[in-house]
């Protein structure tokens, strides 16, 4: 990926600029957030049971707001992969074939599987989709969801990844900068709530990032 | 034969064609390119696997210019 700074950065020059370090430490904290919010409903459910039994329906209701509070994360990361409706099948087609020209075979064949084109770069493997993108750290134990898009209605998804796939080429962490993060954790917490269809698309990112240096 | 091309609703849209040694066509489309570039648009090269730069003049001897829109956070 090239040097020059992506444009885009200018409207959102409040944010430091993403990198490795920068990325390690969201992480960190979006952990922290998580855990966060869900112990105290842990400890105060076995609070109730230890001071009175038979409050074990709150107790349980509490465990389930435990439970559910990192599953909604989860799910808002997996929507900004989710697949967007189509546009006419002739603009679908010349789009794709474009987007076919800037990528590789595996990439190509991945795309027509999953609606996700795979990208290597030094943050790690990258999963554009039309809407957003996931990012797998090297080694493949934490992934990010990143809901980044051009603003142009009407364009055929192809063209919506091209459009993705070029800005991150031209400068990744810019694109790191410019996109809003929607969720950081281990890829199986975000697997089970993406779309079937998506699920090879991820499995194929964390194996890619397995054969990166593990950095993050 | 080089293109500038422009990623549209349409799929993408050639606005304009040049060989280097073809002047008069260059000059339509550096004029091209511009117009684009003020509407909005900002143009991008590949340079290989996995590489992209943007360029803000016509970059004569390259094969493929390509015009996208800006993104943003969603």
């Amino acid at each position: 990926m090239s040097g020059a700074a992506l444009p885009e950065t200018a409207a959102v020059h409040w944010r430091p600029r993403a990198d490795a370090r920068r990325l390690r430490g969201r992480g960190r904290t979006w952990t922290l957030t998580t855990v966060a919010h869900t112990v105290p409903f842990i400890a105060t459910a076995a609070l109730l049971a230890a001071l009175e039994p038979l409050s074990f329906p709150v107790g349980l209701a509490l465990l389930a707001h435990a439970w559910a509070i990192p599953e909604l994360y989860a799910r808002r990361g997996a929507n900004v992969v989710r697949p967007r409706p189509r546009a006419d099948a002739a603009p679908e087609a010349l789009a794709l074939g474009l987007l076919g020209d800037l990528v590789g075979h595996d990439a190509r064949e991945l795309h027509a599987r999953t609606g996700l084109v795979p990208e290597r770069g030094a943050l790690g493997v990258w999963l554009v989709g039309e809407a957003g993108a996931l990012l797998v750290t090297p080694g493949g134990r934490r992934v990010f969801c990143w809901c980044v898009q051009v603003a142009e209605p009407g364009l055929p998804s192809g063209d919506r990844i091209a459009h993705l796939l070029l800005a991150l080429r031209a400068d990744e962490e810019g694109f790191a900068t410019v996109a809003n993060l929607a969720f950081s954790g281990a890829p199986w917490r975000l697997r089970r709530r993406l779309v079937p269809r998506v699920r090879p698309a991820l499995d194929a990112g964390v194996r890619m990032a397995r054969v990166s240096t593990p950095s993050m | 034969m080089s293109r500038l091309i422009r990623m549209d609703t349409t799929g993408h849209s050639t606005l304009a064609e040049w060989t280097a040694a073809d002047g008069a066509a260059v000059e339509r489309a550096a004029a091209e390119f511009r117009a684009q570039l003020d509407a909005g648009y900002y143009a991008m090269v590949t340079e290989g696997e996995g590489k992209a730069r943007q360029v803000s003049e016509l970059p004569v001897e390259a094969e493929l210019v390509i015009l996208r829109r800006p993104i943003a956070g969603g």
